[in-house]
């Protein structure tokens, strides 16, 4: 194991971490400002994957792909806050979980009727395509570190979004006392149309974003949404911070588990069983995580208590 | 008799008139159907437990089904292959017999229950739903990545497990063996409404300070709950498993778990047949809407949200109203 | 036996830089009625939840018919005897009188881990349910749904329910709260009564009750017990007076 390899790891975790970021940031805003737990949110990153490869398809143009993957996942989002999401605000968690699994049904079967069940392919456009040389000799691939940087880059921006802009004043008067911003003349409705569709958009990014390197198929968003979840519970509901600091304990967690634990348990076994105890014990090393965090801080690192 | 109670006879009634119907009229593929019917139903009998009475929205009992699937699967394939578990510390042997085989599957869902439940129970709420969702697909991968047991492509059992005194080939036996077990949930699962654990578990779901202030620890009332639910939807999934000769990681997913709590709600929640109703409209739309439209899950998708929208009461109580008996 | 049968010894609770509760001591003797007042914000709520056991305090610790329940849970403390009533009524208020009462009863001395045997068929609770119903005459609407009960009825099932757990100390959080005039007087007879049953530590803001049922009286500020004594002479208090001056006239 040389330390080039060990960097490369590292830098795949921080981009796993950083697109997990953009999943967790929409659910935990929107849980902390409308208090709605939303299993479509999956969706939404499909919704984006779908929309890019589309129109990369149509165009050659991945800018252009990216546009129309924000723009699909936002109206998308805002289309069924105001059909549906807005009804179950008032309800209780469980009408939550029931109505936003029954999205995910229409979602998922809706797309596979347009685009069919074969997966489609993003191509990584060529300014971004190949590798790049970073100090110290290590060539990591370009798109990924591109990534890293444009999820930072949308980190910051949401940072600065919610302590500087009146928008994101509202949200946080929002997340302390949903009566008061009521009180306060803020129209609600529209807040929360705009909330969702903020979130629904960072979702469709990642879903553009990750349609490059992966394949674009239906039931991508699901596997990704509930490691947004582990993320969440992992960084405290509602706190932003907790989902920056929890997507990259997760994603460094998950890579660098499946990366060292077959190499660790090779100088104990045979390398066979080494790689498939190894593998199996890394599949399961973010939950256990989880539960750790559960046992010392039940509401999560920056949860309020 | 009470309008509820009436349809309960109804459906059970219902559900063992139409297997025999299809017995006589020779259509061994009906039978099948409401044989899965019966093991849905039974699944959804345990989560009922947790999430109708208890008020625990797990959206993880994929992991007890699929342990109970995975305990017929192991026990089979090591039976069928005459190779040992394990031989040390003590010979541990497969089995193809059934009664074994369901308790391996309860012990080992229960056991799973217990861990989870005492993580996941220390929060409540979002969280609740989050972290149950998230073992579950810890199942789910581990499933996947762990290659002595088939791995992602799953295990098939040639031939399925025998009962004592039953051919449980021939389906109308093997029906009749999953209705009993499923009436028999029914009748137990009516008792503990009824007994003092129901009532202290179904009144901390309502206000949990009341019950802590007389001197009962809603935590423990809870993993009770939970661990017994765990247990009885292993138990389906071991039965599921013996009606496909089949297990796969699919057992664990998400989708899994969902469509159990599916049951619960279409058919009404916290009420005793509300899994019984939900999984036959389920299987009904299944099957029916299935045969209409390679994408039936848009439709399936459509009646959940509208139930949930507008008919909270669930399947039974739009027939006999809201209120849910409490004498 | 010991004549006090409640301790509290120097507990404080702080959260964050607000300290809620400061080093208060206050006991509870067998026979009498302790009543707790205090302006609003006093930290009369922080003070019930360490008793109850569902806070914990920094510092100090909670004495119990002659042990240490500090450590203890809510439900621990309420098996060992602590029957509390909540100030906003606290009931299962989908169930009907008669469960909630069996509910106080099965916590006391049933068992609750019993799977199949019919709750509400078992005599022993069925008795003490009644026999509390009936004391405050709520047995002719036992089989009425709680969520259907006047407020008044709610209030006297919340002291019901206390009754079931046949417990050696009632810790009352505002039993007259939202109580009319002519209701309030009602609860104030009963209580009179209740007191050769079982202690009670009062907590009210209803002063006529206050100083017609106390034996004794604290008066909380600011987290602290500035004054504890007889109903007369905390009534001529001076430190009292000017802590309530603007706030409620006493009596």
């Amino acid at each position: 194991m040389s330390l080039i390899l060990f960097i490369e790891q590292m830098l795949n975790g921080l981009q796993f971490g950083v697109m997990l970021f953009l999943m967790a940031a929409g659910l935990t805003l929107i849980f902390g400002v409308m208090g709605l737990i939303n299993l479509a949110h999956g969706s939404l990153y499909m919704i984006g994957a779908f929309a890019a490869a589309w129109v990369a398809g149509l165009t050659g143009s991945f800018v252009l792909a990216l546009i129309a993957a924000l723009a699909a996942a936002a109206a998308a989002g805002a289309l069924v806050e105001v059909v549906v999401i807005r009804r179950l605000y008032a309800r209780d968690h469980l009408d939550q979980v029931l109505a936003t699994f029954a999205l995910i049904l229409m979602f998922s079967e809706g797309t596979r009727w347009v685009f069919g069940s074969f997966p489609l392919f993003l191509e990584i456009p060529p300014y971004l395509s190949g590798p790049v040389r970073l100090p110290g000799g290590i060539q990591y691939p370009l798109y990924r570190l591109a990534i890293i940087v444009a999820g930072l880059i949308v980190a910051a921006g949401l940072f600065a979004l919610i302590a500087r802009t009146r928008i994101g004043i509202q949200i946080r008067a929002g997340e302390a006392d949903r009566e008061m911003i009521g009180a306060l003349g803020v129209n609600i409705a529209a807040l929360y149309t705009v909330v969702f569709a903020l979130g629904a958009a960072l979702a469709g990014l990642a879903g553009a974003l990750i349609g490059a390197i992966q394949s674009v198929q239906v039931g991508m968003g699901e596997p990704v949404l509930i490691l947004a979840f582990v993320v969440i519970v992992i960084g405290g509901i509602g706190s932003i911070k907790g989902a920056l600091v929890g997507a990259l304990l997760v994603g460094l967690t998950d890579t660098m588990g499946r990366f060292l634990l077959p190499v660790a348990f090779a100088q104990v076994m045979a390398p066979a069983a080494a790689t498939a105890v190894g593998s199996a014990l890394a599949s399961m090393a973010i939950y256990i995580l989880m539960a750790l965090v559960l046992i010392f801080r039940p509401r999560g690192l920056y949860g309020v208590a | 008799m009470r309008a509820e109670t009436l349809l309960n006879a109804c459906v059970l009634l219902a559900l063992a008139a139409v297997p025999l119907w299809a017995w006589v009229a020779d259509e061994p593929f009906t039978i099948t159907l409401a044989t899965r019917l019966a093991i849905l139903a039974l699944a959804g009998v345990g989560l009922n437990l947790a999430l109708g009475l208890g008020g625990l929205v797990s959206l993880g009992h994929a992991v007890f089904f699929g342990i109970g699937g995975y305990a017929m699967g192991v026990l089979a394939s090591h039976a069928q292959s005459y190779t040992p578990l394990t031989d040390w510390p003590v010979l541990i042997e497969g089995t193809k017999s059934m009664p074994v085989i369901w308790l391996v599957a309860m012990g080992a869902s229960g056991l799973a229950a217990l861990a989870i439940g005492a993580l996941s129970l220390r929060t409540s709420g979002v969280y609740f739903i989050m972290i149950t969702l998230a073992f579950g697909q810890m199942f789910y991968y581990f499933a996947i990545s762990w290659p002595a047991y088939g791995g992602e492509d799953g295990l098939s059992i040639y031939v399925r497990n025998g009962f004592p005194g039953l051919n449980t080939l021939d389906p109308i036996q093997f029906f009749a063996l999953c209705y009993a077990i499923l009436a028999l949930a029914l009748w137990a699962m009516a008792r503990l409404m009824r007994s003092a654990f129901g009532l202290a578990l179904v009144a901390a779901r309502q206000n949990a300070a009341r019950v802590e202030a007389v001197g009962i620890a809603p935590y423990r009332l809870r993993l009770v709950a939970f661990v017994l639910s765990g247990m009885i939807t292993g138990l389906a999934g071991a039965l599921f498993a013996d009606l496909n000769r089949f297990v796969s990681p699919v057992m664990f997913s998400w989708q899994t778990s969902g469509e159990i709590i599916v049951f619960v709600i279409l058919g009404g929640v916290a009420r005793l047949y509300g899994p019984v109703v939900g999984a036959a409209v389920f299987v009904l739309l299944e099957h029916f809407l299935g045969g209409l439209s390679e994408f039936w899950h848009i439709w399936l998708g459509a009646v959940l949200l509208g139930v949930v929208l507008f008919a909270r009461g669930g399947i039974i109580g739009l027939v006999v109203g809201r209120e849910v008996r409490r004498d | 036996m010991t004549e006090v049968l409640l301790d509290i010894r120097g507990i404080t609770k702080r959260f964050g830089a607000v300290t809620a509760c400061e080093e208060v001591s206050l006991t509870l003797r067998r026979g009498e009625i302790h009543a707790l007042i205090g302006p609003n914000g006093a930290g009369k709520s922080t003070l019930i939840g360490q008793i109850a056991g569902s806070l914990r305090p920094d510092a100090g610790s909670v004495w119990f018919d002659g042990h240490d329940v500090t450590a203890l849970d809510t439900a621990a403390r309420a098996r060992a005897g602590l029957a509390r009533t909540f100030q906003i009524s606290s009931l299962a208020m989908e169930m009907t009188v008669l469960q909630n009462a069996v509910l106080g009863a099965l916590g006391a001395r049933g068992r609750v881990m019993r799977f199949f045997r019919d709750v509400m068929r078992d005599s022993a609770l069925r008795a003490v349910a009644r026999e509390a119903l009936d004391r405050v005459g709520l047995w002719d609407v036992a089989a009425h749904r709680v969520g259907d009960l006047s407020h008044g009825q709610r209030r006297q099932l919340e002291v019901a329910v206390a009754l079931t757990q046949a417990p050696k100390a009632f810790l009352m959080d505002e039993p007259m709260a939202g109580l009319g005039a002519e209701g309030s007087a009602r609860m104030t007879r009963f209580l009179d009564g209740l007191r050769q049953h079982a202690p009670i530590l009062l907590v009210e803001h209803d002063m006529d009750a206050v100083f017609a049922l106390a034996d004794r009286v604290s008066v909380l500020v600011y987290g602290r017990v500035i004054a504890t004594g007889a109903p007369d002479a905390i009534r001529r208090d001076a430190r009292v007076r000017e802590a309530y001056l603007g706030d409620e006239a006493l009596p």
